[in-house]
């Protein structure tokens, strides 16, 4: 249905006015009978910053594991540029533009800063390709770039267990950007960070959001206003409510779920 | 950080990732030195064939560093590949010293010796290639490589790994032994095979071609550490140990993680292979004995003992491992399997990078001070890592 010519610059409500970068629809899961997502739609712009919130044990770590492809979805469907990604590997959802960060820093320790962007560069991903790939001017060029972008171009030389938390949040974020995807997932990036990291986080998050879209799990409210252009409230594995921060800050529903306490 | 650090390390990136580090290409010399100038020249032909038989071991050390230490993959069953390489090798020995003239007192003359025991009266199919050297050749890589290729990959696409795999290749050793041992008109059964005399009319039993195969054996060695060094050089080196490490991050930066196990299991397999075919032309018979489950074992302590992280360290700790079985099981024949089983447990908990982690973490820094206090002061000592 997203495959409707009938694409508008206006952003409207209805799911079919327009071409989503992202549409998730009836999307579910279940485990052993229990339905940890459960009947999900919704739909993500190009070049939108949307935010999921929800929670504890509300899904929303799980919608993300659906769409980047390490969890199998039960029932319901994930396109992302019209194609459908609950039936592809997950290097080929990457592969696709698809980039998730995951909720503890998930990085090499035991390789350089320099090292672990370079694993992320998007070339030479096949066995042999590995095994020619050359570290030329293009990749150190690229690699400076983004290392700069992530505060880390004096880190370049560091083994990556030396890092900060925060830092390894943002060379995670680096990776990402690297391989250059049209939707970036990240899954709480300033949970654990001090106020001026979260500061430099959000800073960066609007930076790197000119091309692509980003869709941010996270429990700081002040962080999701200062992002999101839309959020989506998940509970018990079903969407909630859905709109502008001020939409949803201002949903009885929401507030006595989630936000009351 | 303050500017001649950012200069310093400005310089550094014209190359920063070179080939071997200097210390390395120091190891390598080192090693080829031991091997193909010491030993040689202080060694009786005895002796020197011993090391040889070790150094074949070194091989599949030299793979384990590979798959084990660095894509994190630890196989019970490479006496699997060392002994298909092994017997790819002795078959075609084997036909070439079964000449018709050799056997004409057997009721089917032209035949391996124990095929004839074995009512056996044609030569079977899979030895018909190899009748050609070639061929012989190319499956000696070939066919252990394809084994492994099998294997690796309906284990690793199907995520099969740690100590699950680790239990399968095991029972794959064993399996293989008891269909050799039980096939035996067609492998030459528990006892192998064995009588090897010539390699295409060259007879290996000499003193002469013995020296010769043992300098084959060293070059061939010390290929294997380069093509090993040249696969840890390049990314998919860095990409196997951050498999090791965060296998699903690798996944999740667009990598088949299935396929880079299985190169890096199907590589231990053809070095182990190229070890196999050696031990047969050095030793001169190729056993189930060195296929099955206790080989395979000790072959991942000879790896243990030297570092599973280093190439170098891996042939060194083989030679000593394999110095020590001999000495101490020539004084003390019960207590040896004791010894080994109790050297892999200190292993494991009080050095797990075997003898290369205790020469980086206590000698190579003293090296290092030395070297700096004997270098004029102005002199500038490059530092890559910060110091641990």
């Amino acid at each position: 249905m997203n495959a409707a010519i009938l694409s508008s610059p206006i952003i409207g409500e209805s799911p079919d006015a327009k071409d989503f970068l992202l549409s998730v629809e009836a999307l579910t899961v279940s485990f052993d009978g229990f339905k940890a997502v459960n009947d999900v739609s919704f739909y993500v712009d190009p070049n939108e910053i949307r935010v999921i919130i929800g929670p504890n044990g509300a899904g929303k770590t799980t919608v993300l594991d659906l769409i980047c492809g390490r969890t199998k979805a039960s029932a319901g469907s994930i396109k992302f540029k019209g194609q459908e990604l609950t039936k592809i590997s997950e290097s080929a959802i990457v592969q696709a533009g698809v980039g998730r960060k995951f909720q503890t820093p998930s990085i090499y320790d035991d390789l350089t800063v320099f090292e672990n962007l370079e694993i992320s560069f998007p070339r030479g991903r096949t066995v042999w390709g590995a095994l020619t790939f050359k570290r030329d001017a293009e990749v150190r060029d690229r690699i400076h770039e983004v290392a700069t972008m992530i505060f880390l171009k004096d880190q370049l030389k560091e083994r990556a267990e030396f890092l900060s938390h925060g830092q390894k949040q943002w060379l995670e974020i680096g990776m990402l950007l690297i391989q250059d995807p049209e939707l970036l997932m990240l899954d709480e990036p300033v949970a654990g960070m001090s106020v001026g990291e979260r500061i430099k986080t959000a800073e960066l998050l609007n930076q790197i959001i000119v091309g692509r879209s980003v869709l941010v799990i996270e429990h700081d409210m002040k962080f999701v206003e200062d992002i999101a252009h839309r959020v989506t409230v998940l509970h018990q594995g079903k969407v909630l409510s859905e709109g502008s921060m001020e939409r949803v800050k201002n949903d009885p529903k929401v507030i006595e779920v989630y936000l009351g306490h | 950080m303050t500017s001649p650090v950012q200069t310093l390390s400005k310089s550094l990136t014209v190359n920063d990732n070179p080939f071997m580090k200097p210390m390395e290409w120091v190891s390598l010399a080192l090693l080829a030195a031991f091997i193909l100038i010491v030993l040689p020249a202080t060694l009786d032909a005895f002796r020197l064939n011993l090391v040889g038989k070790y150094l074949t071991y070194a091989f599949v050390a030299l793979g384990l560093v590979m798959c084990w230490g660095y894509a994190g993959i630890l196989s019970l069953g490479q006496g699997v590949f060392f002994g298909l390489g092994g017997y790819c090798m002795a078959m075609y020995l084997k036909l070439e010293a079964s000449s018709v003239e050799n056997t004409k007192i057997q009721s089917t003359p032209g035949i391996p010796d124990f095929m004839d025991w074995n009512q056996i009266t044609e030569l079977p199919l899979m030895w018909k290639p190899f009748q050609s050297l070639p061929l012989t050749l190319i499956l000696v890589v070939a066919v252990p490589v394809f084994f492994a290729f099998v294997i690796g990959f309906a284990m690793f696409t199907r995520r099969v790994g740690g100590t699950y795999f680790a239990i399968i290749t095991q029972a794959i050793a064993a399996i293989l032994t008891i269909l050799i041992v039980g096939q035996q008109g067609y492998t030459g059964g528990i006892n192998g095979i064995t009588d090897l005399r010539t390699l295409h009319g060259w007879d290996i039993r000499t003193d002469s071609a013995k020296f010769i195969l043992y300098f084959l054996n060293g070059g061939l060695l010390i290929g294997c550490i380069l093509a090993a060094q040249y696969v840890k050089k390049a990314k998919l080196g860095r990409i196997l140990l951050a498999m090791r490490d965060k296998e699903d991050r690798v996944r999740f930066s667009g990598y088949s993680v299935a396929g880079f196990k299985v190169f890096a299991f199907c590589l231990a397999a053809g070095f182990a292979a190229i070890g196999g075919a050696m031990f047969t032309l050095q030793v001169g018979f190729m056993s189930p004995s060195f296929v099955g489950i206790v080989p395979s074992i000790e072959m991942v302590i000879y790896a243990a003992v030297g570092g599973r992280l280093s190439l170098f360290g891996a042939v060194w700790g083989t030679l000593l491992v394999n110095w020590a079985k001999t000495t101490f099981s020539e004084s003390f024949p019960e207590l040896w399997l004791f010894g080994l089983g109790a050297l892999f447990i200190a292993v494991v908990l009080a050095f797990p990078n075997g003898l290369a982690g205790i020469y980086r973490s206590y000698v190579e820094p003293r090296l290092t001070r030395k070297v700096k206090a004997l270098a004029p002061v102005g002199a500038p000592v490059p530092h890559g890592t910060p110091a641990e």
